[in-house]
C-alpha cells in the first residue's frame, strides 16, 4: 500500500513541478527527472517487481496510469510553452505590413490589342476564323468589287489616303479605309460556307481631333453559306453585344445604307450612361452605334463567282477604338496612338 | 436634308408627333439627326393689327402704338423707326418669354411704365422672338396674317434634319420623304397639282433643244413662259425656303429652288431673251472655253464637262451652276425653264474639277430618275405662272433619247424569306410595298410577284433591294432573332496568328509595356536612325495626299517609332521604360503592292528596377535586353546565337546579331549616342529587334519531351583567371564538349585587383549528371579536373587560389 500512496504523491510533485517549468531547458529537465531513464516513476516501475503477484497487478497498472498522464501533461506543457515563446518573439520581430512592396515587372498589352483578342474571341467561339489582308489594298479590292465604281458617291464617305505609284502601275494603290477588302480576298480563295472575321488597321484621310483619327482600327466579320438569312445576322450581332457589352444590354437594328450590303443596317445598343433616356454621351438618341452590317450584295457574291441564286451572306464591320471608348468614357481618340504610358497603364 | 412638317403635311398627314415621325423615319434608314422647333416658345405672343401710331407725349424718339389683338385693343410705347399704322405685326403681351435685344439672354415680360405711360406689353423685333438677329426695328408680318392668331401657330414648324444616305437622292425633296411617311403610317399621299394654261404660241416655234451628246444627256425638257413680272417672292415661300436653308432671291429662281425642295429634281430658269438664237444645245464643253458662273467667279471648262450653250456660248454648267449672264434679272420678262436629266458620273467629275458643289450637283451625282423631269417641269411653270403672272407657251419640249422602259423585277416569297429570315406572305409583301408606290402584278406561280419600281426609285435593282423595301416598312425589330445554323466551315491552321499572340505574351511577361504606332511615318524621322542623319532603310512608299509632313510615308521599320515614343514618354516618366510593338512594316517592291512584313521592336533604358525603399537599382544595360531575346528564345523553344553585326543605329561594339538555325533573324544593342541625342533620349537605351517572318517557321518546329533526371547531381564551383580577351562563349563550349556535363553557370564575372591588369575572373558552378546512374564523387571529381585542365590547355586559365 505504501507503495501505492509513494506513486500518488509523485504524481502530485510532478505536475506541480511541470506547471513551474516555463521554458525549453525547465521543461526538459522536468523531462528527464519525471520521464528518463533515471526518473522516480521508472524506479518505482522497477520496483514493482519485488512485489507479491497480486499487489504488483494493482501497482502496475496505477504505475501505468501515471506514466500516461505524465506524458500527456508534458506535451501539453510542451506546447503550450512553445506557442508563448513564439509569440513573444514574433512580437519583437514584427513587420510594418503597411510598407511598399517590393514592385514586381508587369508589362501590359495595348487597350487594342485586349479589345481586338476579346472581340475576336467571341466570334471564334461561334465558329468564326480569324482572316487577314493587306494594308495596301488595290482600288478594285477596297472599292470596285465592294459595289463602289469610281465616281459613285458612296466614295464621300470613306475619303482615302491613295498611294504614289511608280509610273506605269497596273492599277492605284491605296491605304484600305475599311477591312472589307479582306470579304473580296477571302471569297476570291474559297468557296462557301465561309464564316471569317477579320481585323485590322484602316485609315482615313481626315483631319484627326477628339472624335476622329486618320488610322484606326476595324473588324470585319463575314458569313456566307446555304441559307444565311437577316435573321442569323441580328442573333449573330446581339450575341456579340451581350458577350462584349453585357447580358442587361438592348440591341437596336435599323435600316442603313452601305454598298456592298443590301438589305442594309446599323446595330446599336442602349446608351449605358443614361439606359436609353437620352444623354450626351448618345446624343439624345438613347442609342449607342456600334456597327454597320447587312446581307451580302448578290452583286458583290457574283464578282467574286459566288451564286447569289444558291448562297446568301452576311457581313458586318465595326470599329475596335469605338468600342473601349463607350465602355471605359474615354474623351479623345488620339490617346490610343500617343502612347502616353499614363493613359496605357490606365488599362 | 431640312424638312419642315408643315410643307410636309401638304402632301400627307403623318397623324402623328414629331418625334414619332422622327423615329419611324430613323428606324426605316433615313436618320432623323434632330428635330428643329420653332415658335413652341412664343407664349402669349399673337398676331395683331397696328391701328393707330402717335407721338409719345414725353419723349421724342418713342410712338404709342394702339394694336388690335382681336376683339381687344391695347396701347404699347414702342421704339422703332418702321412702326406703321395697318402692319400686322407680333405682339408679345406681358408674361411672354422674349429675348432680350441687346444681351439675347431670354427675359420674361414685364408690366412697365416708360416716360409716364403705362405699357402692357411689346411689338417684337425677329430678334427678340428668336427667329433671326435682326433688331433694327420691328418684324412685319404679311398682310394676311390673322389677326389674334398665336404666332407659334401662325408661324412656327417644326423642321427634321434627315440625314440622306447616298442612295436615295429621291429623299432630298420633301415629295420624297412624304413618300416614306406615307408608306410608314399607311397614310394616303396627296399629289401636286402640275396643271396649268398654256395660252401661248406653240414651244417649238419658240425655242429648240440640240442633245449632242445623249450620253451625258438623255433627257431635256423645256417650257417657255412670257411677260412674267420678276419681284420678291411672297412670305410662305421665302418662309418655306429659309427653313430648309436656302436664301430667297426672286420669285422665278425661289420658284425653281421651291420645287427641287419639293421634287428633287434641280431646276434652272434661263433669261430666254439672253439666248442666242432661243437654242438650247447640250454638248460637252471645248477645250479652253470660258464661262462666268452665277456666282461671278470665271470658270475655265474642261474638255468633256457638260454644258449648255446656246447658238454661240455656254450658258450653264450642266447640272451644276447656271451662267451670271443668262440669270434671271429684274428686267426679264421672258424665261425658259429646263428640267434635265444627266449622267450622274460626268455631274461628279464636273462638280470635282471645278470645285464647286451645289444643291443641284449632289442631287444629280446621286443619280436621278430620268421621270422626274417632266412632273417637276409642269410643276415649276404652273407655279411660277401664280407667283410671276405671264403666259406659258403650249406644249413643252422634251427631247429624251434615252428613255427606259418600266422597270419590273420578278419576286418570290421564297427569296424574300430566304434573305430576312421570316416569312411575311406574299400578301403583306404586296402591301407593303404598294404603300412605298411599287405597282404590284400576279404571275402564274402563288409565291410569285411582278413589281414595277415608281419613277422615283432609282435606286431599286433586284430581289435583295425589294427585300430591304419590305423589312424596313415593317420594320427590322420585326425580324426574328436566331443563331446560325449551317455547317461550321473548315478552318485552316493559322500558326502566324498564334505566334504573335504568344510573343505579345511573352514580351508582357518581361515586363514591357506595349505601344502600337502609326503606320505613317515621316523620312525625317527615319533618317534620325542613323548617327549623320542619312537615309536609313529602303525608299519609303509615299502617300500622294499625306495630311501632314509627320505622316507622308509607310514606316519601313519600328525603330524610329519606338524611339521617339521613349523619348516622348522619359519626358513625365522617371525610372525604367520598357517598350514594345509587334506591327507592320512596308518594304516597297518594284510595281504592285509592298511587301508587309511583322516585325517585333523592343525599347528599354533607365532603372532595371522600380526606385523601392530597399536601395537603389541597377540600370538596364545591354545584358537586360539580352536577357529578354534569351527569354523569349525559351519561350518559343528557338535556339539563337550571337554574332557580331554592323548596325548604324547601333554603338560600335555594343551590338549583336540574332542568328536562329545559321539566318539572321534580328538584332539588339545600345542606340548610338548620336541616333539617341537625335531623338532627344535622356538615358542610355537599348533595342531590339525582331523579323517575325525569320522566326516563325523556327518556331513552328516540333518539340521532344525529355525525360526528367532519375539520378541526383552533383555540384561543383570552379573559379579560374584568363586573358580579358577570352569569351564565355569559348568558356562554354569547351564545358560542354566534355561528357556529364549537365549545365554550366556563370555566377562571377570580375576584374581589377588583386586580378592583374589584362585578365578577368570568371567564376561558375558546374552540374555533372548522368542518365543512368549515382554518379560518384571520384567520378564527378575526373571530369571536374578535365575540365580544369582542358581550360588551362586551351584558354591559358589558370584556377584561382
Amino acid at each position: 500500500m505504501a507503495q501505492t500512496s509513494n506513486l500518488d504523491e509523485l504524481h502530485k510533485q510532478a505536475l506541480a513541478d511541470l506547471a513551474q517549468a516555463g521554458d525549453a531547458a525547465a521543461l526538459e529537465a522536468w523531462r528527464v527527472r519525471y520521464l528518463g531513464k533515471k526518473s522516480l516513476l521508472n524506479q518505482a516501475l522497477r520496483a514493482l517487481g519485488e512485489l507479491p503477484s497480486e499487489e504488483r497487478r494493482t501497482a502496475g497498472a496505477k504505475a501505468n496510469q501515471l506514466k500516461i498522464s505524465l506524458e500527456s501533461g508534458f506535451a501539453e506543457r510542451k506546447q503550450a510553452v512553445e506557442t508563448v515563446v513564439l509569440t513573444v518573439a514574433a512580437g519583437k520581430s514584427a513587420l510594418d505590413v503597411s510598407l511598399p512592396g517590393e514592385p514586381a515587372l508587369l508589362g501590359r498589352l495595348h487597350p487594342i490589342t485586349r479589345v481586338v483578342r476579346e472581340i475576336c474571341g467571341i466570334f471564334t467561339n461561334m465558329g468564326f476564323e480569324i482572316a487577314e489582308g493587306p494594308d495596301v489594298e488595290t482600288d478594285y479590292c477596297n472599292f470596285e468589287a465592294l459595289n463602289i465604281p469610281a465616281d459613285h458617291p458612296a466614295r464621300d464617305s470613306f475619303s482615302t489616303f491613295w498611294m504614289e505609284c511608280p509610273p506605269g502601275s497596273a492599277e492605284p494603290l491605296l491605304l484600305r479605309t475599311h477591312t472589307s477588302p479582306v470579304q473580296i480576298r477571302v471569297m476570291e480563295k474559297r468557296q462557301p460556307p465561309i464564316r471569317i472575321i477579320a481585323p485590322g488597321r484602316v485609315y482615313r484621310y481626315e483631319a484627326t481631333d477628339a472624335t476622329h483619327e486618320s488610322m484606326f482600327y476595324q473588324i470585319e466579320g463575314l458569313a456566307v453559306d446555304r441559307g444565311i438569312t437577316m435573321a442569323d445576322l441580328k442573333g449573330t450581332l446581339a450575341q456579340f453585344a451581350r458577350l462584349f457589352f453585357g447580358p442587361e444590354r438592348k440591341t437596336r437594328f435599323r435600316c442603313d445604307y452601305f454598298p456592298f450590303v443590301e438589305p442594309g443596317m446599323e446595330c446599336a445598343i442602349d446608351c449605358f450612361a443614361c439606359g436609353g433616356k437620352g444623354c450626351r454621351m448618345c446624343g439624345n438618341s438613347g442609342w449607342l452605334e456600334i456597327l454597320g452590317a447587312g446581307m451580302v450584295h448578290p452583286e458583290v457574291l457574283r464578282r467574286v463567282g459566288i451564286d447569289p441564286d444558291v448562297y446568301t451572306g452576311f457581313a458586318f464591320g465595326m470599329g475596335v477604338e469605338r468600342m473601349p471608348i463607350l465602355k471605359y468614357g474615354i474623351d479623345d481618340i488620339r490617346l490610343f496612338y500617343s502612347n502616353d504610358l499614363r493613359f496605357l497603364r490606365q488599362f | 436634308m431640312k424638312i419642315s412638317l408643315k410643307w410636309l403635311r401638304d402632301y400627307v398627314d403623318p397623324g402623328l408627333p414629331p418625334e414619332e415621325i422622327a423615329a419611324r423615319l430613323t428606324m426605316a434608314g433615313l436618320e432623323v439627326k434632330a428635330v428643329h422647333k420653332s415658335g413652341s416658345d412664343w407664349q402669349n405672343v399673337v398676331v395683331a393689327l397696328v391701328t393707330e401710331v402717335k407721338q409719345h407725349p414725353n419723349a421724342d424718339r418713342l410712338k404709342l402704338a394702339t394694336v388690335d389683338l382681336g376683339g381687344r385693343s391695347v396701347t404699347v410705347v414702342c421704339g422703332a423707326p418702321n412702326v406703321q399704322a395697318g402692319q400686322k405685326v407680333p405682339f408679345a403681351s406681358v408674361g411672354a418669354w422674349l429675348k432680350d435685344g441687346h444681351t439675347g439672354q431670354p427675359t420674361q415680360l414685364k408690366p412697365a411704365k416708360i416716360r409716364g405711360v403705362v405699357s402692357e406689353g411689346m411689338i417684337c423685333a425677329e430678334k427678340e422672338l428668336g427667329i433671326s438677329e435682326d433688331y433694327s426695328g420691328i418684324m412685319v408680318l404679311p398682310p394676311d396674317a390673322p389677326i389674334g392668331m398665336p404666332l407659334s401657330d401662325y408661324l412656327g414648324d417644326v423642321v427634321l434634319d434627315v440625314e440622306v444616305t447616298p442612295n436615295r437622292p429621291d429623299c432630298m425633296s420633301v415629295m420624297g420623304i412624304a413618300h416614306e411617311v406615307a408608306a410608314l403610317t399607311g397614310r394616303a399621299m396627296k399629289s401636286p397639282d402640275l396643271d396649268y394654261e398654256e395660252g401661248g404660241k406653240p414651244v417649238a416655234s419658240l425655242a429648240s433643244v440640240e442633245i449632242a451628246d445623249p450620253d451625258l444627256c438623255p433627257r431635256y425638257c423645256a417650257s417657255v413662259i412670257s411677260d412674267v413680272k420678276v419681284v420678291p417672292s411672297p412670305p410662305w415661300l421665302q418662309q418655306r425656303l429659309t427653313a430648309c436653308g436656302m436664301r430667297p432671291i426672286n420669285n422665278i429662281v425661289d420658284a425653281t429652288n421651291y420645287v427641287m425642295l419639293e421634287y428633287g429634281q434641280p431646276l434652272h430658269a434661263f433669261d430666254y431673251e439672253r439666248l442666242t438664237e432661243h437654242k438650247i444645245i447640250v454638248r460637252r464643253a471645248r477645250d479652253g472655253e470660258v464661262i462666268t458662273s452665277l456666282d461671278g467667279s470665271e470658270r475655265k471648262l474642261g474638255e468633256g464637262m457638260l454644258i449648255i450653250a446656246d447658238a454661240r456660248r455656254a450658258v450653264a454648267v450642266a447640272g451644276v451652276m447656271g451662267g451670271l449672264d443668262s440669270e434671271i434679272s429684274e428686267v426679264t420678262t421672258t424665261i425658259l425653264l429646263e428640267s434635265a436629266s444627266f449622267s450622274p458620273v460626268s455631274i461628279r467629275r464636273t462638280s470635282a474639277g471645278l470645285k464647286l458643289r451645289t444643291e443641284a450637283s449632289i442631287r444629280f451625282e446621286r443619280g436621278l430618275s430620268r421621270e422626274l423631269t417632266m412632273p417637276a417641269l409642269r410643276r415649276v411653270t404652273r407655279l411660277i405662272l401664280q407667283l410671276a403672272g405671264g403666259t406659258a407657251a403650249s406644249g413643252v419640249i422634251d427631247v429624251y433619247p434615252g428613255k427606259l422602259g418600266d422597270k419590273w423585277i420578278r419576286l418570290s416569297a421564297t427569296r424574300v424569306h430566304g434573305l430576312l429570315g421570316m416569312e411575311p406572305g406574299i400578301e403583306l409583301v404586296e402591301r407593303m410595298l404598294g404603300l412605298l408606290g411599287f405597282t404590284c402584278r400576279k404571275t402564274g406561280s402563288p409565291d410569285e410577284l411582278e413589281v414595277m419600281v415608281p419613277y422615283w426609285r432609282s435606286d431599286i435593282q433586284g430581289v435583295a433591294d425589294l427585300a430591304e423595301e419590305v423589312a424596313r416598312i415593317i420594320g427590322y425589330d420585326k425580324i426574328p432573332v436566331t443563331q446560325l445554323s449551317a455547317a461550321l466551315p473548315v478552318h485552316e491552321p493559322a500558326p502566324r496568328l498564334a505566334f504573335r499572340e504568344t510573343l505579345r505574351d511573352t514580351m508582357v511577361g518581361c515586363g514591357f509595356q506595349e505601344v502600337l504606332t502609326y503606320s505613317l511615318t515621316s523620312e525625317a524621322l527615319t533618317c534620325k536612325l542613323t548617327p549623320t542623319c542619312q537615309i536609313y532603310g529602303p525608299e519609303p512608299m509615299k502617300v500622294a495626299n499625306p495630311l501632314s509632313q509627320e505622316q507622308s510615308s509607310l514606316r519601313t521599320t519600328l525603330r524610329a517609332n519606338l524611339l521617339a515614343c521613349l523619348a516622348h514618354n522619359q519626358k513625365h516618366e522617371g525610372g525604367g521604360i520598357r517598350l514594345f510593338e509587334i506591327g507592320k512594316v512596308f518594304l516597297p517592291q518594284e510595281k504592285g503592292q509592298p511587301r508587309e512584313i511583322e516585325m517585333l521592336c523592343a525599347v528599354l533604358g533607365g532603372l532595371k528596377q522600380p526606385v523601392s525603399w530597399r536601395g537603389q537599382g541597377k540600370t538596364i544595360d545591354f545584358y537586360d535586353a539580352k536577357g529578354v531575346i534569351e527569354a523569349v528564345s525559351e519561350r518559343l523553344g528557338v535556339a539563337v546565337e550571337f554574332a557580331p553585326v554592323v548596325d548604324e543605329t547601333f554603338h560600335t561594339g555594343r551590338v549583336a546579331g540574332i542568328i536562329a538555325d545559321g539566318a539572321p533573324i534580328g538584332v539588339l544593342g545600345e542606340v548610338h549616342p548620336k541616333v539617341a541625342e537625335g531623338f532627344e533620349l535622356g538615358r542610355t537605351t537599348y533595342l531590339i529587334e525582331l523579323d517575325i517572318e525569320a522566326l516563325l517557321p523556327l518556331a513552328s518546329a516540333d518539340r521532344r519531351y525529355q525525360l526528367l533526371p532519375r539520378f541526383p547531381s552533383v555540384i561543383r564551383d570552379i573559379a579560374v583567371v584568363l586573358d580579358r580577351s577570352v569569351k564565355w562563349e569559348q568558356v562554354e563550349r569547351l564545358v560542354h564538349g566534355l561528357p556529364l556535363v549537365a549545365s554550366c553557370q556563370l555566377f562571377d564575372l570580375y576584374e581589377g585587383k588583386p586580378v592583374p591588369e589584362g585578365k578577368k575572373s570568371l567564376a561558375f558552378r558546374m552540374v555533372y549528371q548522368s542518365p543512368d546512374r549515382t554518379l560518384t564523387d571520384e567520378e564527378a571529381d575526373k571530369v571536374h579536373q578535365q575540365i580544369i585542365d582542358k581550360l588551362g590547355q586551351e584558354l591559358g586559365a589558370v584556377l584561382r587560389g
